[in-house]
């Protein structure tokens, strides 16, 4: 089986996000990246594939050269080979695209991708994918087996969960659940080092639509200050969020 | 040229999403000069839609389309906005609808514009706002293809009347058997209870409960106020909670109306996730927690002794006002 992880370069969880250039771009100026979460919980599936089912895992990542270090990371932590596609991530459907000439020239049985990124919350490009390639598509996956051409997963839904089966070729929008946060690892020195020898690809993008563009961003209005009620006096709360705040 | 909607519905009844993303369909007509056009699935009652401004309901009536199959169901809506020449298509922001819209993005090279919190800013160009880093700013988004998919936020353009009447037509896809090549085999769901996705009010409990045993006044407090239990990170990482209930940036985002936490601090992670919620109340014996910045209401107190007396108040309250 021939797994393709698709790894976005996302600002930590604990970044604060300021905007900059009249508030047009992300300000990435002493920010921390990472793995996206929901990616991480996926390539950590994917290890589990390659030890107990023998899966050759790559990774890839739509993006500048200023990513490399996150791609690295997930070599270190085990997959065998690395792609960058060597362009901007313009939008959700451009970055799909841009993955699909990767996974046709690949032959990729099983992509896991992250159910959204955890930056521009697109929550698109594993959906995208499936469908330019026609290939299955799981989203929201919370657990995945895979026997022979046969998938079994299961998906988190609004107030519960729904069983799944399905077969490959599957493209699936992995989150926590895949693995436990326990279960997530972090790069040893063996694998650091190791991670320099592997085969590290830099491709060309191919010529791709953009139908969404991010014109301006801002920041959510500041809060006033907490209205406190004493400890011993709650009934006033009550009171408050029916009269005033008129929510109960 | 209509605007068309997909109204979720659940054992024949529309959802509330489904009202929302109908009123919000309206507001899109009306800046467009056409009328909305619904798409149903095995529902009950598709007149009531025009409460909220739809038009015209396309109904289709299918058993094998009883449970949610986002490939079929994509391709419905493929087919319905063809018939119709939809320019735009609005969904929801629930988990079918994000399954399914990048699905129906694909399929008509669509634009799609999930998180959006309000009616369009302009619809030439056409701008929507939505929420991005994971609620800890927006963006101003224009959607520059032919056809355009929104998916509305819970909970902030909210549902409004626009009474017209709605004829409702049979609409009878083609369907291969491709459309059914991911299966249903279970679906597990809470009945009876709300759930965090759909909920108006939120009660969420954090590491300052000590334990997953004193969790009977977290459920207590959420049935008085018919809300759903959430929790944060640490608590569903310890297993003291399902994960199902985790609320945060890597959990499950919160759009209630009203979010009460109790002995959570309220670490950035956190906050990110229930940011989009109206009405914030905390509940920490720490005056320091940094949830209190974030808050329109708080109590500095011990939740074993605040918690059980918000409860009777409450139920108190419900007996005057019922």
């Amino acid at each position: 089986m021939k797994i393709l992880v698709c790894i976005s370069n996302v600002p930590d969880t604990t970044s604060k996000i300021n905007f900059t250039e009249g508030d047009t771009k992300f300000d990435t100026n002493g920010v921390q990246f990472v793995i996206n979460p929901n990616d991480e919980f996926g390539l950590t599936r994917a290890m589990w594939f390659k030890e107990k089912q023998g899966a050759t895992v790559h990774v890839v990542n739509v993006g500048g050269a200023q990513t490399e270090p996150t791609i690295r990371k997930a070599l270190a932590i085990g997959a065998d080979e690395a792609i960058r596609v060597d362009a901007e991530p313009k939008d959700g459907f451009f970055v799909a695209q841009q993955l699909a000439e990767v996974v046709k020239n690949g032959e990729y049985d099983l992509i896991i991708a992250g159910r959204e990124s955890i930056d521009y919350n697109g929550g698109m490009v594993p959906g995208i994918l499936a469908t330019l390639l026609d290939m299955n598509f799981v989203n929201t996956c919370i657990s995945l087996e895979i026997d022979g051409d046969t998938a079994t997963a299961v998906r988190e839904i609004d107030g519960g969960k729904e069983k799944i089966s399905t077969s490959l070729p599957l493209v699936i929008g992995g989150q926590k659940g895949l693995v436990e946060e326990s279960d997530l690892r972090i790069p040893n020195m063996r694998g650091i080092m190791m991670a320099r020898k592997k085969a590290f690809n830099v491709v060309e993008p191919v010529d791709a639509s953009q139908p969404t563009q991010d014109q301006k961003f801002e920041k959510p209005a500041a809060k006033g200050p907490v209205k406190l009620v004493d400890a011993g006096n709650v009934g006033e709360l009550v009171e408050l969020l029916h009269n005033e705040a008129k929510v109960i | 040229m209509s605007v068309l909607v997909y109204t979720e519905s659940l054992k024949g009844k529309f959802k509330k999403n489904a009202f929302e993303a109908a009123s919000y369909a309206h507001k899109v007509a009306q800046d467009l000069g056409t009328t909305v056009t619904a798409v149903s699935f095995n529902a009950e009652d598709d007149a009531s839609l025009g409460t909220y401004g739809v038009s015209k309901v396309l109904k289709v009536s299918d058993d094998s389309l009883k449970t949610f199959n986002a490939k079929a169901y994509a391709d419905v809506l493929e087919q319905a906005a063809k018939t119709e020449d939809a320019k735009v298509i609005i969904l929801s922001s629930s988990a079918d609808s994000k399954y399914l819209a990048p699905i129906l993005s694909a399929k008509l090279s669509a634009g799609y514009t999930p998180n959006v919190v309000a009616a369009p800013e302009s619809t030439s160009p056409f701008m929507v706002k939505r929420t991005a880093f994971s609620n800890k700013g927006f963006a101003m988004t224009e959607i520059s293809s032919d056809v355009k998919i929104i998916g509305v936020s819970s909970n902030a353009f909210g549902v409004t009347e626009n009474n017209v009447s709605a004829s409702v037509e049979d609409f009878g896809p083609s369907l291969s058997d491709n459309a059914f090549s991911v299966k249903s085999v279970d679906v597990d769901r809470v009945v009876g209870k709300a759930t965090i996705a759909d909920a108006d009010i939120v009660v969420s409990g954090g590491r300052g409960l000590k334990g997953p045993e004193n969790w009977s006044m977290v459920e207590e407090l959420a049935d008085v106020l018919g809300a759903a239990t959430a929790c944060s990170k640490p608590v569903s990482d310890m297993g003291w909670r399902p994960h199902s209930e985790h609320v945060g940036q890597t959990g499950k985002p919160v759009a209630s109306n009203l979010y009460i936490a109790i002995g959570i601090s309220g670490a950035i992670q956190h906050l990110a996730g229930i940011n989009a919620s109206k009405v914030k109340v905390v509940i920490n014996n720490d005056p320091e927690a940094p949830f209190f910045k974030a808050a329109d209401y708080g109590i500095v107190g011990d939740a074993f002794e605040v918690v059980p007396e918000l409860i009777e108040k409450l139920k108190e309250f419900k007996a005057q006002n019922t």
